[in-house]
């Protein structure tokens, strides 16, 4: 990896939740549930770090845990040299200056009860509480003028908007304290298909201008392959694949990384139906009881006993930043 | 790039119609009051509870008696003399021991009005803020903040009033108190329960995101969230205050003379329904109107405020 000090160091995060069963005693000892498995990866100053999953795979809950959202058990989040999970909440809040989130649905992101202008105001009432009056509305003007929004629309609630112009909402509210990363938790999911471009050409562009890093978090391949610089696959909340975007969509080397590429439809009828069927079949197992071994293992067409007994480990496999979690990817991959 | 030049286009469009059309925005609470409008019986209620408020306020100068002296020519023949007549400016007539009901009325109506509307208030703010912290913050705290509640609601309230009233004597001051330990009780509930659910909502997320402070969530995200059913359940509660006094100085527990309420009005006029019947009808009709124009007003609220739960 690069000899920079990365920006973002995550290392073997986990995080896990309680879960009480139905009917229990208080004195019941909680079922544990794994939402995220040792997960690590570091993320560069102006990269994008594009995060894919199936839903329920860990991603919103990783995304949280790296801001501090969720309380995480064990490992590591180093930003800028500097461990995020050893500090109190009031040292956290103050981090947050440079660690904004982007969230998946524009219009329940929004407080339906403030202006669109109190709202992306807001975070810098909270840091900069001596920005007032003219300033402050310069600087709400600025931003939303940025985003592409007209600042004589900022006395209008959100329910008068879009979703695409609340969304450019939720964008200049983690833009306004010009932050460093901005993690992106499903920011185009609840949008359509052309107003999901907009917004991710808006996220390209403020982010050559800005100097932004990205962490970019989506269920829609073709999506993360427009923005991102590298990709994670998350399966089960375990890292399966790591690599440079070009890299992975040419030559995926994980067979869920495959399987998910293979899913992905073609938009020509007659090239869509020649494909080869998706050769994954059966449901994500429950976290609340993983696999033994390997986690994908279940629904693994190379699967063999030793998968079951053995945890694979994530590692280079070429060399080059290709980081894959699998026993036989040496032997079958290209 | 073709994003942005489409954009512009649309940018310009968007200024020329802003030119015409106003740029306020249009907040939930506006769009409340146009449909609260809408509805007849709320809006007559609010404007028969405006005039009761200025009955209570005004109403004293209307007449030349006042509600303590007695009205010592009409005494000896009460149930001739004492009729409400326009003649003798005795408008409501007088009560048992010669007094003049009308002003009694307007004084009642000061102590009700006021017992009502404070035991609201006192639910609403202390209610709110005790059940959206307790929600907010959640887990041991907010176990600890609803055993309290629990153990004070089922605290014999009946008895707290009468051990008051025996150490403090028959005090206004005193029935406010025990009236407002009581009313923010289910308030807390309600709004704990509501704010549970607003707690995951995305935008309480967003704010924690940036970095709000748990207190300025509760303040700024939180609570105007709930006020839609806060208020609603206010109005409800005013009548609810209004009866519990009433009760109370039914009992013979709450105001002393020579002040009155309605409640101790109806309780004389209860007594002497026979001979004297408009000791009774007149302050139980302040109270029914006024009961009836709350739960009015509460009902055009909730349709005003929740559109969705009709």
């Amino acid at each position: 990896m690069s000899e920079q000090q990365p920006l973002l160091a995550v290392e073997n995060l986990q995080v896990t939740f309680d879960i009480m069963p139905r009917n229990a005693w208080p004195w019941t000892r909680p079922r544990k549930l794994r939402a995220v498995n040792n997960v690590s990866f570091t993320l560069n100053e102006g990269e994008t770090l594009g995060i894919v999953g199936e839903s329920g795979c860990g991603k919103s809950t990783l995304a949280r845990a790296i801001m501090g959202m969720v309380p995480s058990q064990a490992g590591k989040v180093v930003w800028l040299g500097e461990d995020l999970r050893g500090l109190n909440l009031k040292q956290l809040r103050k981090r947050r200056q440079r660690l904004q989130m982007v969230f998946q649905d524009p219009l329940a992101s929004l407080s339906p009860r403030m202006t669109v202008g109190d709202i992306i105001a807001e975070p810098l009432r909270t840091h900069y509480p001596d920005i007032k009056g003219t300033e402050l509305r310069e600087k709400v003007d600025a931003i939303m003028d940025r985003v592409g929004l007209h600042s004589h629309q900022k006395n209008r609630y959100p329910h008068e908007f879009s979703g695409g112009q609340c969304q450019r909402v939720g964008i200049a509210r983690a833009l306004i304290l010009e932050p460093k990363l901005i993690i992106c938790d499903e920011p185009v999911s609840a949008l359509d298909v052309s107003v999901q471009a907009q917004v991710i050409n808006l996220l390209k562009n403020l982010q050559r201008e800005m100097g932004l890093s990205l962490i970019f978090i989506a269920h829609d391949l073709s999506v993360v392959k427009h923005i991102s610089d590298r990709v994670m696959v998350l399966y089960l909340g375990n890292v399966v694949e790591n690599a440079p975007r070009a890299e992975l969509y040419a030559a995926p080397q994980h067979p869920y990384t495959q399987a998910l590429m293979a899913a992905v439809p073609i938009p020509d009828p007659g090239r869509e139906r020649a494909k080869p069927p998706a050769e994954l079949d059966g449901d994500l197992p429950s976290p609340l009881d993983p696999p033994s071994g390997c986690v994908f293992r279940t629904r693994c067409p190379w699967a063999t006993e030793y998968c079951s007994k053995e945890v694979p480990v994530l590692e280079d496999k070429t060399g080059a930043g290709h980081w894959v979690a699998c026993h036989y990817v040496e032997k079958k991959g290209k | 790039m073709f994003f942005s030049d489409k954009h512009a286009g649309m940018g310009e469009l968007a200024d020329t119609l802003a030119d015409d059309a106003y740029t306020e925005g249009r907040s939930l609470w506006r769009d409340a009051r146009r449909r609260f409008m809408q509805h007849r019986a709320a809006v007559a209620s609010l404007v028969v509870l405006a005039l009761l408020l200025l009955f209570a306020a005004f109403g004293q100068y209307l007449s030349p008696w006042d509600n303590e002296s007695i009205d010592w020519a009409s005494l000896p023949n009460l149930d001739e003399d004492g009729v409400p007549s326009l003649a003798s400016q005795h408008y409501f007539g007088l009560d048992p021991i010669g007094r003049d009901l009308y002003q009694r009325i307007v004084q009642g109506s000061r102590i009700s009005l006021m017992v009502g509307v404070l035991g609201a208030l006192t639910a609403v703010i202390i209610g709110t803020l005790y059940g959206a912290i307790s929600g907010y913050v959640g887990g041991r705290t907010d176990a600890m903040m609803m055993r309290t509640l629990e153990v004070l609601s089922a605290f014999p309230f009946m008895f707290l009033v009468i051990v008051l009233m025996a150490v403090f004597g028959r005090n206004v001051l005193l029935i406010f108190v025990a009236i407002g330990a009581v009313s923010w009780l289910n308030m807390a509930r309600i709004v704990r329960g509501q704010t549970l659910s607003l707690k995951r909502k995305e935008y309480i997320e967003a704010a924690m995101a940036v970095g709000v402070h748990p207190f300025l969530i509760v303040l700024r995200h939180i609570v105007p969230n709930v006020l839609g059913v806060v208020i609603v359940y206010a109005t409800l509660l005013v009548p609810e205050m209004i009866l519990f006094e009433s009760f109370i100085s039914f009992l013979g527990l709450g105001v002393s003379e020579p002040y009155t309420s309605w409640g101790a009005l109806i309780s004389e006029g209860a007594d002497a329904m026979w001979t004297a019947p408009w000791t009774l009808i007149f302050p139980m009709l302040m109270l029914v109107l006024t009961l009836f124009c709350f739960n009015f007003l509460g009902d055009g609220l909730r349709d005003a405020l929740d559109p969705k739960d009709r």
